[in-house]
């Protein structure tokens, strides 16, 4: 059997494509939990930003409007997170659930008039190059912006983490509140900043999904995605080069099951669609089991709520 | 000039009134969204919280929706009160349902005293068998239960959704994604000639007389209130941690478990692909709202039940959108957190000094 090079390169092509809403709220995710807040909520802000992006897109027309417009979304709901964990002190934990079963239910709401609408073609680059180089052509070129942006998004956050001052500040106020407040960091400040940028990318995530993977509206349709992105912070460690390994993982495993749909191996759909979240649990289960590496990597006041006196 | 100042230790009153302060801001919100939507606040208000629960028949149902809700949030609580974060609640129903789905269905069309309570048992042991996955792994594996159970929860409904559109469908069912009725003797008892509300209201009611028992009687509650508060004073005091964390997972899985029992013998019969609307999840809130306290939970369990009957009747006559209900539901947690902040913060009013 010969396997055309170029199929392959667009089943890559195929993965990359579904790993990047979990590259970018994951990277998101990772900045916020390295402040140490950690948000549950990611699933409500994808859902909240995949409505937000959508609507926008009908009711405007323009996509630019409504990708900031859903990334701002993100940014609108994650605020209520971050007044509740940070200036009223709730517990971290039940805040993050109760912003994902408000998102789901918000979502849904304003979804209603915009079921069955179908999307709008989102521009890519470069898309006559894609058969200049074969197996590698599919996987460089004919992408939307936010794919790129998505590949190049866990470099730019390892360089910010490292060698920039903010980054150093971030975990900093993560690793030690109290020795960062001594230093004069406002930690409070901080942590909003952390926790709206989380926001803005989960927002991204949930556009994506909804104007560019699908592209159209379906309730619930991050389908647990938030979820996995949360997991894959874990997985990576905290260390944003990770994350991309882990969400073309996940991205394998999502295509993969599609395709073997297709050349009709027999087992059960269900047995397949159960695979992402079977392999997160099995992933977290072999991560995790080195407690001292999980303990050393982990910012230390990871869910911790900090409250100065003054 | 008003100043904040943290309390130095909470107030015991206002642990009790915040969770009604949260109602009445949820309310005043709700309200605010409704006229946003454009309906008048106070019509979409009464058809969301009064006109549903008006008569007997809509009591009736209630109780119905208030029963899973308690159950699972009793469960619950033992978890949270330990620091446990068990959020798959509903993952836990699901496989209780299916197990005890199972055993009804091997006594089709069989009659006799002894099937309602082996299939009750099953639904406790399945519900059980799936919380222990996320107690084992986060005992001994050191991984984190709040994602595990989570995602146990999406691949619970696809094994639900596989036994009914597989080999559980009902050979006589036209294809639908269901499997056969059980027979009587493997549903619970309607205690009303006319109404739905079933004999499941009593297993939510002992799990509150029992629960009340262990949290504020015995040494096992004892244990979980030290563990809650801090885990270094639990370890230091040499409680068995490990075996506390998988007791409280099997406890609170076997309530899930048992709701989930409750649904399938009760309103619906059968088993099929939608048995619960997300109880597991809500019964987080339940539990929150109800302040993890067992007579609480039975009180906030009513007022959440509310809000599934209010969507419903709200969506029939208002056409407002049925997911205004988990609006409600998301609310009434952010507003509950909210003014937990009067827990441990107070406002003092300080006359200017000259």
């Amino acid at each position: 059997m010969i396997i055309d090079i170029n199929f392959i390169g667009l089943i890559i092509a195929s993965i990359m494509a579904s790993a990047v809403p979990l590259i970018l709220a994951s990277c998101g995710e990772l900045i916020t939990e390295r402040s140490g807040v950690l948000n549950l909520g990611v699933e409500g802000m994808m859902i909240i930003g995949a409505i937000s992006g959508f609507a926008l897109m009908t009711v405007t027309g323009s996509l630019i409007i409504a990708i900031f417009g859903a990334m701002l979304a993100g940014v609108l709901i994650s605020t209520i997170f971050a007044f509740l964990t940070q200036t009223l002190i709730t517990n971290h934990v039940a805040t993050g659930l109760a912003l994902t079963i408000f998102g789901i239910g918000i979502s849904a709401m304003i979804g209603k008039n915009f079921v069955g609408i179908p999307g709008k073609e989102f521009p890519v680059f470069f898309e006559g190059f894609k058969d200049t180089i074969p197996l590698l052509g599919p996987i460089l070129f004919g992408h939307s912006i936010v794919f790129y942006f998505a590949f190049a998004l866990p470099f730019i956050t390892s360089y910010f983490l490292k060698k920039t001052k903010i980054g150093l500040i971030v975990r900093a106020v993560g690793d030690s509140p109290e020795s960062a407040s001594n230093q004069g960091i406002n930690v409070r400040l901080v942590r909003y900043a952390c926790i709206l940028y989380g926001g803005a990318m989960s927002g991204l995530a949930g556009a994506y999904l909804s104007m560019i993977y699908t592209p159209q509206w379906i309730e619930n349709m991050t389908g647990g995605r938030g979820w996995i992105a949360l997991a894959l912070v874990v997985f990576s460690t905290w260390n944003p080069i990770k994350i991309l390994i882990g969400a073309m993982i996940f991205g394998g495993l999502t295509i993969i099951q599609f395709h073997m749909q297709a050349i009709g191996v027999r087992i059960p759909v269900q047995f397949l669609t159960a695979l992402p979240y079977i392999v997160t649990i099995i992933v977290l289960v072999v991560i995790s089991r080195n407690s001292r590496k999980i303990r050393l990597s982990t910012p230390s006041s990871l869910g911790k709520s900090f409250y100065k006196d003054n | 000039m008003i100043k904040i100042v943290k309390r130095d230790q909470p107030s015991r009153a206002i642990f009790f009134f915040t969770p009604v302060l949260a109602i009445f801001l949820t309310l005043v919100a709700g309200g605010l969204i409704f006229f946003i939507l454009g309906f008048k606040p106070f019509e979409a208000l009464k058809f969301f919280f009064i006109v549903p629960i008006a008569d007997k028949y809509g009591f009736s149902e209630l109780l119905l929706k208030a029963t899973p809700l308690c159950l699972i949030a009793i469960g619950l609580s033992f978890c949270f009160k330990s620091n446990n974060w068990n959020i798959g609640a509903e993952g836990q129903l699901t496989f209780g349902a299916i197990v005890s789905g199972g055993v009804a269905l091997l006594f089709y069309e069989q009659e006799g005293f002894y099937i309602l309570p082996i299939v009750i048992l099953a639904g406790a042991i399945g519900g059980m068998l799936y919380a222990s996955i996320p107690a084992i792994l986060k005992t001994y594996f050191n991984t984190n239960e709040i994602l595990v159970s989570l995602m146990l929860v999406y691949v619970s409904k696809l094994i639900l959704d596989y036994l009914v559109v597989g080999p559980w469908s009902n050979p006589e069912g036209f294809n639908f994604p269901e499997t056969r009725q059980f027979s009587d003797s493997a549903k619970l008892p309607l205690l009303f000639e006319g109404l739905r509300i079933h004999a499941g209201i009593f297993l939510a009611l002992a799990a509150v007389v029992i629960s009340w028992f262990v949290f504020y009687k015995t040494y096992l509650g004892f244990q979980m209130k030290v563990s809650g508060f801090s885990l270094k004073t639990a370890k230091y005091a040499g409680y068995k941690g490990k075996k506390m964390i998988i007791l409280v997972f099997l406890i609170s899985g076997a309530c899930a478990g048992l709701a989930g029992v409750g649904e399938i013998t009760g309103p619906i019969g059968q088993l099929h692909r939608e048995i619960s609307p997300d109880y597991g999840f809500t019964a987080i809130i339940v539990a929150f709202l109800g302040r993890l306290h067992p007579v609480g939970i039975i009180f906030a369990s009513l007022v959440v039940a509310i809000t599934y009957l209010g969507a419903e009747t709200a969506q029939i006559f208002m056409q407002i959108p049925k997911y205004t209900g988990q609006v409600f539901q998301g609310m009434i947690l952010f507003f509950l957190l909210a003014s937990d902040y009067l827990l441990f913060f107070k406002f003092k009013f300080i006359g200017s000094k000259k």
